[in-house]
């Protein structure tokens, strides 16, 4: 059960609180004065959270730009194309 | 008919003055003569042009915020309250602001409007809120045709092609400009996708740059709900925008390096991490590994017959010693035996006769010391070493 709310932890959590952690584990790690269990415990995690922040990094790259505009008061969204803003200049 | 006294006179001049809304928030431009500079760190000049003068005093308490020291010649505009200086029965201007005439009243607006909004708060570095470390997407809020976005989307689209850009134009100057700026920040927090908003332009004159000190623009950025970083473009002089901004950016690129985290370099942070994390751990094992490695070869773990063969060793050593000791101890014992034996043997007068003396007893056992106890023809008996003597006494000498 525990290990089920880890993991759930972990896949809620934004980029900066992974990061956050990871750095935590490290340094954690680094004083090695945890005992060995928790040691591995802590590193399963740390791997865990690292491999979430590349996939993170990832992720990000399937959003789309846009324009966004108001008309009569609405809020209206175009696809934003640099090649046409270049030209524009 | 009424007579004033000179103090009611002055008094009544000065009540007039106070209560003119003119006079208590005055502009006043003119050239500076007679400039003093007291210890006190009050400043006296008058201030003239071609047709009248007028005394003017700037207390410390305003000058000290002067970024110039005012000379002779000067041609300001002076920004305060005129009121009556009773003693001298003189009215005089009280400056509050000062700015070089040139930069202009617009200064002397920027001046006081700065004053205002960090009175309330406004710009204090605890209201900033933190920049995202990676925003799903970007707000840009800027002219669609200047350098700036250009930039913007040139530098953030080489650091991370993957964070959404979303572009919000609004003229950066003109009447119309901070109507819109205001109206992009709140529709962006109405929109509610951006997790980081880029506000600014290029750079430009104070005047170009002004929609960046104007209040509403100021204060929509200070009330953003998305954290907001400024970008207007210049070096060293600061908008009002750029304190009520959560960061400020000297220029758009930089607003851009800023808000977009490069990927590579974020992608290797972490491997560097994962990987620091792995020697750690390595280091760990190797050092509970040599703990328990300095177990098992400690001695008792390692040859544990020897460790018996230890014990038994002492106990033989120690079985030779009672040895030793009870030899030792008996020969010691014997030896003084022999000692107390012979001086026993010394002492026995039998061993006396041994050497030819004898002893000489009365036939009732008497041992005989004294010759005047014994009588003439008294029988005795001579023990010898060997055997016995019964002789009789034929007679006596005493001594």
């Amino acid at each position: 059960m525990t290990v089920d709310t880890k993991g759930n932890d972990n896949n809620d959590v934004c980029f900066e609180e992974a990061l956050g952690k990871l750095e935590v584990i490290v340094k954690l790690l680094e004083k090695g004065e945890l005992k060995l269990e928790d040691s591995l415990d802590k590193f399963a995690q740390g791997v865990a959270l690292s491999q979430l922040c590349l996939a993170k990094l990832t992720v990000a790259e399937k959003q789309i730009d846009k324009i966004l505009q108001k008309e009569q008061g609405i809020l209206v969204e175009k696809p934003l194309l640099f090649t046409e803003e270049k030209s524009k200049c | 008919m009424q007579i004033f006294s000179i103090g009611d006179l002055t008094r009544y001049i000065k009540h007039i003055l106070d209560r003119d809304r003119t006079l208590n928030s005055i502009y006043v431009r003119g050239e500076i003569s007679n400039f003093k500079r007291h210890y006190s760190g009050h400043c006296y000049f008058t201030l003239k042009d071609s047709d009248a003068t007028i005394k003017t005093v700037m207390f410390r308490s305003r000058s000290q915020f002067l970024k110039y020291e005012p000379r002779d010649g000067m041609k300001v505009v002076v920004g305060g309250t005129v009121t009556v200086f009773e003693r001298d029965g003189q009215y005089q201007l009280y400056a509050d602001h000062m700015v070089p005439e040139g930069v202009g009243e617009l200064s002397l607006a920027y001046e006081q409007l700065k004053e205002k909004l960090t009175a309330e708060g406004l710009f204090e570095e605890m209201r900033k809120r933190p920049i995202p470390v990676l925003p799903r997407a970007v707000g840009i809020i800027t002219s669609p045709t200047g350098a700036a976005v250009r930039d913007i989307i040139t530098v953030a689209k080489r650091r991370h092609p993957g964070i959404a850009l979303i572009l919000f134009p609004v003229q950066v100057q003109g009447g119309e400009a901070p109507g819109q700026i205001v109206d992009a920040l709140q529709s962006f927090t109405a929109y509610g996708q951006a997790d980081v908003l880029i506000v600014g332009r290029g750079g430009g004159s104070l005047e170009e740059l002004w929609a960046f000190n104007d209040e509403r623009v100021v204060r929509a950025i200070a009330a953003s709900q998305i954290p907001v970083v400024s970008a207007v473009g210049h070096e060293t002089d600061f908008t009002l925008a750029d304190f009520a901004a959560d960061r400020r950016a000297a220029t758009p690129s930089q607003a851009a390096e800023i808000v977009v985290p490069d990927i590579h370099e974020l992608s290797r942070y972490i491997r560097t991490l994962e990987n620091l994390m792995g020697t750690h751990m390595q280091a760990i094992v190797k050092e509970k590994r040599r703990r328990v490695m300095e177990c098992r070869q400690s001695a008792a773990l390692q040859r544990p017959m020897n460790l018996l063969a230890d014990k038994q060793q002492q106990a033989d050593l120690l079985r030779q010693r009672l040895i030793q000791t009870m030899e030792q101890q008996l020969t010691a014992k014997k030896h003084s035996f022999s000692i107390q034996a012979e001086k026993l043997a010394m002492l026995n007068p039998l061993a006396v006769l041994a050497r030819g003396y004898s002893i000489t007893r009365t036939s009732e056992g008497q041992i005989v010391c004294d010759a005047s106890q014994i009588s003439n023809e008294q029988e005795l008996e001579i023990l010898l070493a060997q055997g016995v003597l019964y002789a009789r006494v034929c007679s006596t000498k005493e001594a």
